[in-house]
């Protein structure tokens, strides 16, 4: 008999269940995961205090819940230690478990930057809930952060944080906040309206050392400054979680390689959401997984599906600015037109050929959001 | 009408606004949006919303 396994219980792995049960109500499931198996909102884990929202109401369902509804074995806090791709089979902490499909979706991990000191391992970083709690209960000790990062993440968390009246900091190596994403006007309108909720910008800086002190972490910047801070949070992006499939010899680049049916470089095992690397692409992003979530699970059921990208804008959850930018997925040659009006801005950046590429709007003009997109490429045709 | 939301992103749908770039016309009911309609702020589907308290 057929028996799936899938490692990863976040977005991916349980959208994928889920896709996969709305097929097929028979075959066997297995999911597996190192954390406690809850269904909740990833997204929302930057902007949960704004919503006045204690961790635990951001979990949608148990893991208890959810192998009810997915008819399906859940087996929570267990690692893989290793996958034996020739006799199809999981070594983990909880036993061996053979599958005749296997599918990696154990997401991705935060990139630590090098920080020196003694307190450099006391340095936060949240991409699951588990950090989210510890996050939650170190800012119930002392609000005084320090964000490394001025991009998508780091600038949700300093607007998230600056309603519960935290004194905050961000940090970055860059001149301007989501510099690598906005042009230039729309992100100094966004570093304006984050600055009148009174958060401080460290930018053509990063942190040097993290120390402990009396007072708190003592945290030294690369151009001497010296903040003393309760939490220092990292957000300076994600490195897909590559391990387990590098040790079983599966191809891997910037990301787990995957073909256009989810598929690695072995047969039967497949890859999917924020560790999957499809062509050229690593998209660690809600709608990206969704869309190719759904084309995986008709794949596995028998129903051949390429997956498809339209043009996909992200939401930059910062409700005192609204942002939402599509960016181009690939490095692509072109210029910014920036156009500001009473509004916002609404900003095209245009390829070498004219075309519109990718798109950025502020204030109310992301309303224009659906409309622009049409106007944009497929990222996978 | 009842207005509905997003588990995933929060995202709302309020059915006296539609989504009229989406070809939803403004007074679609929930019942009445397409099963195939995904969240366009997320991709999640319609079984993701629950409906909002008034």
């Amino acid at each position: 008999m057929s028996k799936l396994v899938i490692i990863g219980t976040g977005l991916a792995g349980y959208t994928l269940a889920r896709e996969i049960r709305k097929r097929d109500s028979e075959s066997e499931l297995l999911l597996i995961t190192r954390d406690d198996g809850s269904s909740y909102s990833k997204p929302m884990l930057s902007n949960a205090l704004g919503k006045d929202k204690h961790p635990d109401a951001l979990v949608i369902s148990s893991a208890e819940q959810m192998a009810e509804t997915l008819a399906a074995e859940i087996w929570t806090r267990t690692r893989v230690n290793r996958i034996d791709t020739r006799h199809q089979a999981l070594h983990t902490e909880k036993g061996v478990a053979s599958y005749t499909k296997l599918v990696l979706a154990n997401g991705a991990n935060t990139i630590m930057a090098p920080i020196k000191g003694g307190a450099a391992n006391k340095i936060l970083s949240v991409n699951d809930l588990d950090d989210y709690r510890l996050f939650r209960a170190e800012l119930e000790k002392g609000k005084r952060v320090v964000i490394i990062g001025a991009g998508l993440i780091g600038c949700e968390f300093a607007n998230d944080l600056s309603t519960v009246g935290a004194d905050i900091s961000v940090v970055d190596l860059a001149s301007r906040p989501l510099g690598s994403l906005l042009p230039e006007k729309a992100s100094s309108l966004l570093q304006e309206k984050l600055s009148e909720l009174g958060i401080n910008w460290h930018l053509n800086n990063a942190v040097n050392s993290v120390e402990t002190s009396d007072e708190g972490l003592r945290v030294t910047l690369k151009d001497s400054t010296v903040i003393t801070a309760d939490i220092v949070l990292s957000a300076i992006g994600l490195r897909p979680n590559l391990e387990l499939a590098t040790e079983a010899g599966i191809e891997t680049d910037r990301g787990l390689k995957v073909d256009r049916f989810m598929q690695t470089s072995h047969e039967n095992i497949y890859g999917l959401g924020d560790c999957a690397q499809i062509e050229d692409l690593t998209l660690p992003f809600v709608m990206p997984l969704m869309n190719s979530a759904r084309a995986l699970a008709a794949t596995l059921c028998g129903e051949d599906t390429a997956v498809c990208y339209p043009a996909m804008p992200v939401v930059v959850k910062t409700p005192c600015y609204p942002v939402v930018v599509c960016p181009t997925p690939r490095p692509k040659e072109g210029h910014w037109e920036e156009e500001i009006t009473d509004e916002g801005v609404r900003a095209l950046f245009r390829d070498n050929d004219g075309n519109i590429a990718g798109f950025a709007l502020t204030g109310e003009l992301v309303r224009e959001k659906m409309a622009l997109s049409k106007q944009v490429d497929d990222w996978l045709a | 009408m009842k207005r509905w939301r997003c588990l995933v992103c929060d995202f709302i749908y309020d059915p006296e606004l539609g989504l009229p770039d989406e070809g939803i016309s403004a007074g679609t009911a929930w019942e009445d949006v397409p099963d195939s309609w995904i969240c366009p702020d997320c991709g999640v589907g319609k079984s993701d919303f629950e409906w909002l308290e008034t």
